[in-house]
């Protein structure tokens, strides 16, 4: 366990307002226990919460849920995370935005738009986001992100669903003039956990894919966008270093006020701290859930006497968790862990699902359509 | 010196502002943040898309006379920070 003073700002403040989103993407990582709306902080709960992780070092602060957008009080929150020094970003699915918006969220102080797309043509975009005309709208306003003079990164999420597209999309990003391009492969926790026989590319397919980005980044020129591919772990043989370690760079704090090392912390059999009990402050640096996972005296083996346990720190405790049902192991992805073979056992059934994919939705919608 | 009535200006994708609790300034972009040195910052609060690297070097040199001369490390990092798309030239 660390000493306190050892302990970094949560540099990074993720807020995610709401899990209610007009998408209804299987890939989403949400968790499949949305809540209720009913529990979501309020107005001056938030502005708390700004105002105490900016007090603690925060400097980067993300709006997101679900759809942010959803909060009619976006705007203030906004503002008050600029005034108090936030390089403010807002992580958006593009729906419900509107050129009114985007210029009364300039007004407020927001510092960049990132807008996801599903595809690069609107007929798979809106099935994948299971909603029409998302594409259109999405196109449309990534215009007028770039024209009120905004940065804009366009977020895609790859899998089996969409690779296809690879070529399409680097056109379409570099036709929207995107200041950068995140090309992020699924990864599987939430509802992309339940989907990942559906969502998961086979090793040939990422391949592929990443060739396909290197050769464009090899002739494109200075003013296209940056394009950054990210890999599903399940093809590596090492754990990615999970949040930059645990505790130690990212505080979520999910609608409800549930403060967390990353946003799928809450499938773990731990208990969270609630902004609405406790000062960030102490949740931070004290908080028994925080500093579980800080440090290395909580491994087992093999990662206690592995050499490379300070590069990683054992990989990602969700992942442990949900593969393993143990979160103290190492992650599966490492080549080290005797439950390795879990890996190559997920890629060969993600070549034929047997179950139906799930839409994500709120618990509500499920409910009702299973009456 | 090819650039020196050249006049460099902010890329708009990052910030330059003091952090507190790094105790230097930093740049920020979206999602992301570059901690900088003290005569990084110094040169990078000059960057204001008027001043011509002359001036932007005069100024310098008159708000800290005991450097000497400084004309390469301004052009060197001026230079850097091109390659690294903070800054580009009007």
């Amino acid at each position: 366990m660390s000493e306190n003073k050892d302990i970094g700002p949560p540099l990074w403040l993720l807020a995610e307002l709401t899990y209610d989103c007009p998408l209804h993407c299987a890939y989403c990582s949400n968790p499949t226990d949305l809540g209720n709306k009913e529990q979501e902080l309020s107005t001056q709960a938030w502005l708390d919460v700004l105002s105490q992780a900016r007090a603690l070092g925060s400097v980067q602060l993300g709006f997101s849920g679900g759809e942010p957008l959803l909060r009619k009080d976006l705007e203030q929150l906004v503002e008050h995370g600029r005034n108090l020094g936030f390089y403010t970003n807002l992580i958006t699915s593009g729906i419900g935005l509107t050129e009114k918006r985007i210029k009364q969220l300039k007004v407020a102080g927001l510092d960049h738009i990132q807008i996801s797309f599903q595809a690069a043509d609107p007929q798979l975009n809106d099935a994948i986001a299971g909603r029409g005309n998302a594409f259109k709208q999405k196109q449309k306003m990534a215009e007028i992100v770039k024209a009120e003079g905004y940065p804009m990164v366009l977020n895609f999420v790859i899998s089996k669903q969409n690779i296809d597209q690879i070529p399409q999309i680097l056109a379409l990003s570099c036709e929207l003039n995107a200041d950068y391009v995140e090309l992020a492969t699924a990864q599987y926790y939430g509802w992309a956990f339940d989907n990942r026989d559906h969502l998961l590319p086979s090793k040939e397919q990422l391949e592929w894919a990443e060739s396909v980005v290197n050769e464009f980044r090899n002739h494109q020129s200075d003013s296209d966008p940056h394009f950054i591919f990210v890999t599903p772990d399940y093809y590596e043989d090492r754990p990615k270093k999970c949040m930059n370690g645990w505790g130690s760079t990212f505080l979520t704090i999910t609608p409800d006020g549930s403060a967390l090392p990353c946003h799928s912390a809450k499938v773990l059999p731990l208990t969270f701290p609630n902004v609405t009990q406790k000062s960030l402050q102490h949740i931070w640096q004290q908080d028994f859930s925080f500093n579980h996972f800080r440090g290395d005296s909580w491994m087992p083996q093999p990662c206690k006497g592995c050499d490379e346990k300070q590069h990683d720190h054992g990989g990602c405790r969700c992942q442990a968790y949900m593969l393993t049902g143990d979160m103290y192991r190492a992650d599966p992805v490492c080549a080290k862990s005797s439950d390795h073979p879990l890996i190559s056992q997920a890629i060969e059934q993600a070549k034929n699902p047997t179950r139906p994919i799930l839409q994500r939705g709120r618990v509500a919608d499920i409910a009702l359509l299973k009456i | 010196m090819a650039l020196t009535k050249a006049i460099p200006q902010m890329n708009p994708l990052f910030r330059l502002q003091f952090e507190q609790a790094q105790n230097c300034h930093v740049l920020l972009y979206p999602e992301g943040m570059v901690k900088l040195n003290d005569s990084a910052a110094e040169i990078l609060k000059k960057v204001d898309g008027h001043n011509s690297v002359d001036q932007i070097l005069t100024l310098l040199q008159q708000q800290f006379p005991q450097v000497g001369d400084i004309r390469d490390d301004i052009d060197e990092f001026l230079t850097v920070a091109q390659e690294k798309k903070w800054i580009r030239y009007v």
